[in-house]
This record gives structure tokens, sequence and C-alpha cells, in this order.
């Protein structure tokens, strides 16, 4: 079951194709990476989702229904580019927000004082936003996004600019709600987020797809049969029919197999050349490097 | 529907609560009725205070005419002009040497004063007239021409409305009204309300702008319509601002004149220095429309006798349509400038030259308005929010009225879906520099 289906969405900008006939699906209740490169065309795609701006062709289902205008509750979206009303008060701001996206008021003044309780800012009610840090204000906005208890949260980049601490402490806001069931669409271009946070990804560069799927399938897909090994008994490994030795320094060493050779073929050469094994584990590559080799290797 | 409402609430709130705005609504008729305090307190203390005025007048031909003034005291002397002129500053404020006259014939005569002060133009043409009056006069009587015979040389013609006067004949009432009276209330009422028109568009239209502006800078905009259609958010904006507007407003008409009362009140003087200038004005007899000669009793039932069932309504109708024109298209341009004021300057081009030349338009429409102009005037959308308003008060052909109104509010639907095209691509247009070319292609982009 999907919450999101993207099907065949293209985008133009005069001649400049943002979004090019990209398809995926966002399993429901999945934490979802949509990664690309700075000007991939993720703001555009997430704008398409959000109602923002309209596809040119294709369509986007959202719980597998053609999405409509009578939704908007349905969507929370915390954009990269953040904005409040400076001169607004904290209270009022979220009561606003909560009132367009359809709350009644004594519903909104309930989520809201429950969400300034969680995050310990219940004094900050009667407080401008211009008064605010901006790690401060990006928690107010975080509020604003998921107050109305959305079915899919979209947040691009949204940790930037937020200290460990209250980084952990969203990342931990965001975890619950998936738990809870919220599917939540994850953009950004920091890898390490995704790896720690990411069951699926998609990955679009130039306006198109390059690549979506779980991230271990993904991993899986691009690895380079290569293997860490720590040894003892030997002061170094010899390259074998069998694999090569990227590298071997200290007693911990890379090795790449041969495409014919399995992991027993290797331990038993190994195990040959006098070593005593320690550790053999596969090494998987970051989504980093599949990110990077695949941008570069098709150039736009 | 019920969002639009919200946007426009919040809109609405933030400005009334803003001090800014407080202050300028209770400090505007505050500094009017300090503007006219001052007018007022200058007139009767400064220029035109009343003097104490030594005559040396050696044919006697303007002591013999009694002369008598309701601002100034004037005396006369036999003393030698070259003796007073050393002393008379004990006494007086201002020493006129009235020369010997003799040849009746001449049609000049220099008179010298002497002051420690400059004289005011008005105190000057005052008395230049109340003496030239007396030699007129004098120079009547020598002439053996019955004074009554001289006058009867002069005939002064009056305008009257010939329909006016038969609908009068035929007793309908309301008709009763001295036609060139109305025309003046009219041309006054007009002027008013054209200038308050082009007041609104640029005050409240420039805050609509600001406002849009402002979401865009703030980056609030993309929070905001993922909730909320673009056009559901510039119509909230567009009728807050202008609710604020009609706030403001109504605020004012019921304040200043009640602040020009308590001014009129305080400067009870003010009465006496008028009368100077109404002299003035009798003296020189240039038949000019003015209001003098008709009583305030006249004027009040001629204000009360206007179609104010009618101007009311129409101008409020029209104050809207107008806004709603303008601020639109303010609310286009603002969606395109974001961060660079500057930038937006000759966006603002298409707005202004319309407003100035309707403007321009009101002085020629208010001395005929029932013209060719008038009539073009009042049905171009562009121009009618300024001018239909000043016609109001003459009484335009209803018709007029009705097809003006009908254009100007399929305009505003047309303005507003026109701004609401370029403003949904607008606002979220970052660090592009904005051309018209530009704008007339995002008209096209689909939503």
């Amino acid at each position: 079951m999907n919450v999101l289906s993207i099907e065949h969405v293209t985008k133009q900008y005069g001649d400049y194709k943002a979004v090019n006939d990209v398809s995926f699906n966002v399993p429901k209740g999945s934490i979802f990476g949509l990664l690309g490169p700075n000007g991939a065309g993720k703001t555009s795609l997430i704008r398409i989702i959000t109602r923002i701006t309209g596809a040119d062709s294709g369509q986007i289902l959202l719980d597998g229904v053609p999405l409509g205008d009578t939704r908007i509750r349905d969507v929370g979206y915390m954009p990269e580019e953040r904005g409040l009303y400076k001169k607004m008060k904290v209270g009022e701001q979220l009561m606003y927000l909560a009132q367009l996206r359809e709350l009644d008021k004594r519903e909104a003044r309930k989520v809201i004082d429950h969400w300034l309780e969680k995050f310990e800012i219940g004094s900050w009610w009667g407080k401008k936003i211009e008064e605010l840090s901006k790690g401060m204000q990006q928690k107010i906005q975080f509020i604003a996004t998921v107050m109305h208890k959305p079915s899919l949260i979209i947040l691009d980049e949204p940790f930037t600019g937020l200290d460990p601490l209250n980084t952990n402490l969203i990342k931990d806001e965001i975890f619950k709600m998936n738990d809870e069931g919220t599917s939540i669409i994850f953009s950004t271009h920091r890898m390490e987020q995704v790896e720690e946070i990411c069951k699926d990804i998609v990955l679009i560069n130039a306006g198109q797809k390059m690549l979506e799927g779980k991230v271990n399938e993904v991993k899986d897909q691009f690895k380079k049969n290569q293997f860490y090994i720590e040894y003892s008994g030997l002061t170094s490994i010899q390259s074998s029919p069998i694999f090569d030795v990227v590298s071997d320094d200290n007693n911990k060493a890379l090795i790449k197999l041969k495409s014919s050779a399995n992991t027993n073929d290797a331990l038993a050469n190994l195990i040959q050349q006098g070593s005593q094994i320690l550790k053999f584990e596969e090494r998987l590559p970051k989504l980093n490097e599949i990110f990077i080799s695949l941008i570069e290797n098709k150039p736009s | 529907m019920n969002k639009v409402r919200l946007v426009a609430w919040r809109e609405y709130l933030v400005r009334v609560r803003k001090k800014t705005f407080i202050i300028a609504t209770l400090l505007t008729p505050i500094g009017i009725g300090l503007m006219a305090f001052m007018a007022g307190y200058f007139a009767s203390k400064g220029g035109a205070s009343s003097k104490n005025i030594v005559f040396v007048d050696e044919s006697k031909i303007f002591e013999a005419s009694n002369p008598e003034s309701k601002t100034h005291t004037y005396h006369f002397t036999d003393k030698d002009i070259n003796e007073i002129k050393e002393n008379y500053q004990e006494k007086y404020d201002l020493l006129v040497h009235i020369p010997p006259f003799e040849d009746m014939s001449l049609k000049k005569h220099q008179v010298r004063y002497f002051s420690k002060e400059k004289l005011s133009v008005v105190t000057i043409s005052n008395l230049e007239s109340s003496i030239g009056k007396s030699y007129k006069n004098h120079k009547i009587e020598q002439s053996s021409i019955d004074l009554d015979l001289y006058d009867s040389f002069n005939t002064k013609i009056e305008f009257e409305d010939g329909v006016l006067l038969e609908k009068i004949a035929a007793g309908e009432e309301d008709a009763a009204k001295s036609g060139k009276l109305s025309l003046i209330i009219g041309t006054v009422l007009g002027g008013l309300m054209g200038f308050l028109m082009y007041m609104v568009i640029f005050i409240y239209g420039g805050m609509v702008m600001r406002s849009i502006m402002e979401e865009k800078i703030n980056r609030i905009v993309e929070v905001m319509i993922s909730s909320i259609k673009p056009f559901q958010l510039m119509l909230g904006k567009i009728l807050g601002v202008g609710a604020v507007g009609l706030t403001q407003l109504t605020i004012w008409i019921i304040l200043v004149p009640l602040i020009l009362i308590v001014v009129q009140l305080f400067i009870g003087g003010n009465a006496e220095q008028s009368a100077e200038l109404v002299e003035l004005a009798q003296n020189m007899n240039t038949g000019k429309a003015s209001l003098d000669g008709f009583n305030v009793s006249q004027i009040i039932t001629e204000f009360n006798s206007l179609n104010w069932g009618l101007i009311i309504p129409v101008f409020v109708v029209f104050f809207f349509g107008g806004y709603f024109i303008y601020s639109s298209m303010f609310a286009a341009i603002g969606s395109a400038i974001g961060d660079d004021m500057g930038e937006g300057q000759q966006l603002m081009i298409p707005i202004v030259i319309p407003v100035v030349i309707a403007f321009i338009m009101l002085q020629g429409v208010l001395q005929n308005p029932n013209g060719n102009m008038a009539i073009f005037g009042s049905m171009f959308p562009l121009f009618s929010p300024i001018i239909m308003p000043a016609r109001l008060a003459f009484d335009p052909p209803i018709w007029q009225v009705i097809l003006s109104i009908v254009i100007l509010i399929a305009s505003c639907v047309f303005f507003v879906w026109l701004a609401g095209k370029i403003y949904r691509v607008g606002i979220l247009m970052y660090g592009k520099k904005v051309s018209f070319k530009e704008l007339g292609k995002w008209l096209f982009y689909k939503a």
C-alpha cells in the first residue's frame, strides 16, 4: 500500500524541464528519502505534491486518490526556505496556521498547547517570532508542520541550523510519529542522515529519476564485492586468483573478490596463507558514494 | 471561502492593532485640525491684523466719503505730512498720504504710505479699492451724472437652469434649488471625492503590495500556499486591507469635521479677519464663482437637497471598485518584485500613469461634468473610480452611472483574476529580474 504514487509527472518552466517524467511510490508508514543534488528538481516535485504548483502532465495519488483541494489536512510540509510572520506572536501564528489547515479553534488551541508543552516552551505563547533565535523558530516551524496530524509529512532539510540536541529532539519526534503510522518524506542531500533515518529512497538528478528502492537493496545493487578483514599471524596478505588486495595496513585489509569467487573460497585462501581471521565483513557502499558515482557517470 | 475570511481577518487585525495605524488614524485629523487652527491663527493675528491708520488726505475726497472699515480704524489729520511723518508711530500703525488731486480727467493717482512693516497685499488692495471707490463716486458727482443712473449701467447677468425652473413651476419641490449654488457645491464635493479616491488607491494599494512583499521576503509564502490557494491568499489580503481602509476613512470622516468644529470655536476671532477678505472680494467685484452672497442656511439646504441616497452608495461602490482594480495591480507587482524595491519602480509605471491621467482629467471634468471627456472618463474602468464619484453631485444621467458600475465590476473581476495569475507565479520566483515580458509569460503558465 502506498501513501503516495507519483505517475509520470512532468513540470516545465519555459524551456527548462524541472521535473521530467518522474514516477515512484512512497510506501505507507515509511520514512522515505527524496534525494538529489542542488537543482535536481526536488523542490519542484515537492511543490507539485503539496499543490503549490500543478504538474504539466502526469498524476499524483494520495492514498490511491488523485490529489485534490479537499485533502489539505492530509499533508504537512516544512519547506527548506523557512519563514514565519516575524511580528506575530508564537501562539497566534500557530493558531492561524492551524485554522488554515482546517482545525477549529478549540482543537487548534489544544494541539498547540500540547506541542509547546512537549518541547518545554509553553511560556513562548506570547513571544514574537522575531524575538526567537533561528533554532527556536525552527521548532515552531516544525510544530506548524505537524500539528494538524497529517498522514503524510514532507520535510525539506529539516535539520539545517539545529544544534545536535535539538536535532535529536526533532528526530525522535519524527520516529515517534512514524511509529504511529505517519508517512514521512525526507528531502535532503545529507546522506549520513538518510542512512540513519530512511528505509526507502529515490534519487533524482536533472529532473529525472536515477534510482529507487529500499536502502539496503540499493546498497546491495551497488556493492563492489569488497570485504573488510582483520587478522593476525601475518604481516600482510597476498593477492590471489580468488581476490585482489585493495589495501592492507596494520592487519586490517580490504579485499575485492573476483567475480567468480565466493566468500568461502576467499576465507579458505586467507587461512591457507597462514592468517588467523578475526573479522570478515562485507563492505557495503555508502549512499554518498552511490550518489556521487551515479551523478558523475550520467551527466545531465 | 472560510480561508479567505481567515486571511482577511488576520490582515485586518495585524494592521489595526499596530501602533503606527492607531497613531496615523488619530493624528491625521488632529493634524488637519492643527493646520486649520494655524491658518486661522496666522490669518487673524498675522498679516491682516487690525491697524490704526492715519490719512493725510489733501484733497479731502476720501475723507468726505466717510469711509469705514470692518478691520481697521481710520483717522484723518490736517497736519503737514512732513511733520506727522516723524512721529505718527506714537499713535498709529500706518500713515497714508493722499496728495492733492486736481485734474478730474486723470485715471491714475499715486498714494504713499509709511509703515514700520511691509503691508500685506490684502491690506493694500483693500485700501486701494476703497479709496478708488470714493474717487469714482466723487468724479460721478462732479460730472453731474446721477449716481443711481450710473449704477443702473451695471447689469448683472444670472444664468439659470431652464429645465430646473420648469420643474419648480410644475411644483416639484426636490428640484427647488438655485442652480449656481448646487454647481459650486458639486464642484467642491466632486473634487474632494476624486482626490479621496486618488489617496485611497495609493495608500491602501501600496499597503497590499508591501504585505505581499513581506510574505515573499519572509519566505512564509510557501508554508501558506501549501494550505491555501494563492488566489485565496491574495484575495484575503486585498479584502483585509480594504477593510482597514474603510475603517480608517470612517474614523476620519467622523473625526475631521468634529475637530474642525472645535477649532472653529477656539479661534472665534476668525470671523473678523475673514470679513476683510470678504470685503476685498466685494470691492474687487470679480464675479467669480464663490460662496459669497449665499448665506449659510442656503448652503445647508442646498447640501441637504443633494441626492445623498444615490451619492453615498455609489461612492462606496466606486471606492471598492477602484480599490480592487488598483490593489490587485499592486498585488501582482508586489509578488513580482520580492526583495528589491528599487527594481520594482519601473513596474509601478502602469499603475501610476492611469491614476495621474485620471487626476488631471478631473479638473476638466469638473468644469464640464457632462461633456464627452467626462463620459469617457466615467466608463473607462481605470479612470472611472476617480471620475465618476466627482460627477455624482452634478446629477449625471442614471444610465451612465449604471453602465459605469457594470463596467467597473466586470473589470474588477478581470483584474483580480489577472493579478491572481501573475501572483501565483511571482511569489515563488526568487532572484530573477522581472520585466513586463516576463509578467506576460506568467499569465500563461499552468497552475
